[in-house]
């Protein structure tokens, strides 16, 4: 196989005494999608925050496109980089959060091209038109100069996945997008992100919705206690676990 | 036990006919007949009492002498609050930065300049140049390239500006501080995860967000501020509270120059606090469903739907 996109390499977090994470590796190859499941506390959000170095992490490595994220190395160290170097690295990585998180004095076009003009500095024209572009790829064109607000959740967390698709990423993470919103509402977000998969685009997906895994996930990773249990497709790891916590689990939420 | 019996009496007065008589309140239009006769009673003390000495009071309202000390009074309160809002957000930024040293030094500034009254810092001012006779541009602790009398560097006005800034800043460092902390933290991973640079994420996400809880608080301070002026009258400044003593101490007329002078702090602080209303509707975007219309937009409704009937609410869903 070719370098993989996202290489996760022997990562380990502590906050204080709790180790988080303890020993990560994980390989997701260009245009793969990976759904980690596991129950709360196994380290899925923990493990995608590091990908971005929004946790800094104790041990091992990540890396984009054969690029570390937050370091660089000489010899056989890791030097941490500057602030604005690891914002400029950021801007290779989407992240949509759980809580959205738009920023609510914007409005919706507005969001969506604050990072590509600002972090990038790419042009302002060009930036408006890809907004335009991909606000209609979520289904949200009529609502660009809404503020978030006015939109409801489901609508919110499209225009979060539009305002990360700007920078053009390498990888879009997606932590628990779909946990804040009202059942109803769970749909449409999964619409716009079976979608993207489709498009080719690379994902790593953290969610509950193990009917979107076994849909379009290539890989299934299965976390507990910060250790990654099992891998694999999702008919395999869904279907034929071969680990009992993973059996456990997913006897809980099928 | 009564509820069946209403739900057989709606069902027999043939449902919808039934009308609703609004409750009665007796209490609340005797206690409105009562404060009615004491605010009459208190207007008709007010304009009766020749003691009150309207007349002179409407000659000096706009006097050349009275209407110059306004204006001065209004000249420091800008400069107290620009000066001292600048130095604030500079101190709130340095207590919440990641530098110890920076942070210690702003919570020092703070507790000092809180804790001494203004009328005491101002007389420090004031008297600067007996604590230092003068005062040298150059190397730290090195060669001067050039040095300047304290006298002829800090003016009286000089003094008075910088002791109220100096002692406005201690309180709007912790405004801005507040409203900085008032903001989700989510905002600034979010912006963290774009890569958005620092300034522009302080700057763009964090600051106007924060306004909204440092409007409410500034506005509350620049008020203060305007009065506070008045303090200055000790280091025999011509703002509004001197200049009226000055007139009273030649013309005897106490009271009528007094009402002078609580007369404009009046009409500034109306004007000041309109202004904020406007400046929190502007910070407020987005973050309502939908902004309450201004006074003026009110009238102008009611203008249009009287006119026009069917034409609608207008503007009231967004």
């Amino acid at each position: 196989m070719s370098t993989p996109m996202v290489d996760v390499r022997g990562v380990h977090k502590s906050y204080g005494p709790l180790e988080v994470l303890r020993g990560v590796d994980l390989q997701v190859q260009p245009g793969e999608v990976t759904v980690i499941i596991g129950p709360s506390g196994s380290g899925k959000s923990t493990l995608l925050r590091s990908i971005n170095h929004l946790e800094k992490i104790d041990r091992g490595y990540v890396a984009i496109d054969g690029e570390f994220v937050g370091y660089r190395r000489s010899g056989d160290r890791l030097y941490e980089l500057r602030e604005r170097e690891i914002l400029r690295r950021r801007t290779h990585i989407g992240f949509v959060f759980q809580n959205f998180n738009l920023f609510p004095h914007l409005t919706v076009r507005e969001n969506v091209t604050e990072a590509p003009v600002s972090a990038q500095g790419r042009p302002r024209a060009e930036v408006e038109a890809l907004a335009a572009e991909l606000l209609e790829q979520v289904g949200l064109s009529d609502k660009a100069d809404a503020y978030p607000r006015q939109l409801s959740g489901g609508q919110q967390q499209r225009v979060a996945i539009a305002r990360a698709l700007a920078l053009r990423p390498k990888v879009v993470l997606f932590d628990e997008p779909t946990s804040a919103l009202d059942p109803e509402l769970v749909g449409e977000v999964l619409e716009v992100m079976k979608a993207l998969a489709r498009s080719g685009t690379t994902m790593i997906v953290v969610t509950h919705e193990i009917g979107f895994a076994r849909e379009v996930a290539d890989t299934v990773v299965f976390m507990d206690a910060g250790q990654i249990i099992e891998q694999g497709p999702p008919p395999q790891v869904l279907d034929r676990p071969r680990h009992d916590r993973t059996r456990a689990f997913l006897g809980k939420v099928l | 036990m009564t509820a069946p019996a209403v739900l057989e009496e709606t069902a027999a007065g043939s449902a919808g006919s039934l009308t609703v008589i609004k409750a009665r309140h007796p209490g609340r239009w005797i206690a409105g007949a009562v404060v009615a006769v004491l605010l009459a009673m208190a207007v008709n003390a007010l304009i009766t009492n020749p003691a009150w000495d309207w007349p002179v009071v409407g000659a000096y309202l706009f006097h050349p002498s009275v209407l110059h000390a306004v204006l001065f009074t209004v000249e420091l309160t800008a400069l107290g609050i620009v000066l001292g809002f600048l130095l604030g957000t500079v101190l709130a930024l340095m207590r919440l930065s990641r530098v110890p040293l920076l942070a210690s030094v702003a919570w020092g500034y703070v507790w000092l300049f809180r804790s001494v009254p203004l009328i005491l810092q101002l007389l420090f001012w004031y008297n600067l140049a007996a604590l230092y006779k003068q005062i040298s541009f150059g190397v730290p602790f090195g060669p001067a390239f050039f040095s300047v009398g304290s006298m002829d560097l800090i003016g009286p006005v000089t003094a008075a500006a910088l002791g109220l800034a100096l002692h406005q800043a201690a309180y709007a460092a912790e405004i801005v501080r507040g409203g900085f902390l008032s903001v989700d933290p989510g905002q600034l991973e979010a912006a963290a995860a774009l890569g958005i640079p620092r300034a522009r994420q302080i700057f763009r996400i964090q600051l106007p967000q924060a306004m909204r809880s440092i409007v409410p608080a500034a506005g509350n301070e620049i008020i203060g501020l305007v009065k506070g002026t008045s303090v200055v009258y000790i280091m025999a400044l011509p703002e509004l509270f001197y200049q009226v003593q000055v007139i009273y101490n030649r013309n005897g007329r106490v009271i009528a120059m007094l009402l002078v002078a609580a007369i404009w702090y009046l009409v500034l602080t109306t004007v000041l606090s309109a202004a904020q209303y406007y400046v929190e509707r502007r910070f407020g975007r987005g973050l309502a469903r939908g902004l309450p219309p201004t006074p003026l937009q009110r009238v102008r409704r009611i203008l249009t739907v009287r006119r026009q009937r069917p034409a609608g609410g207008g503007g009231g869903r967004r």
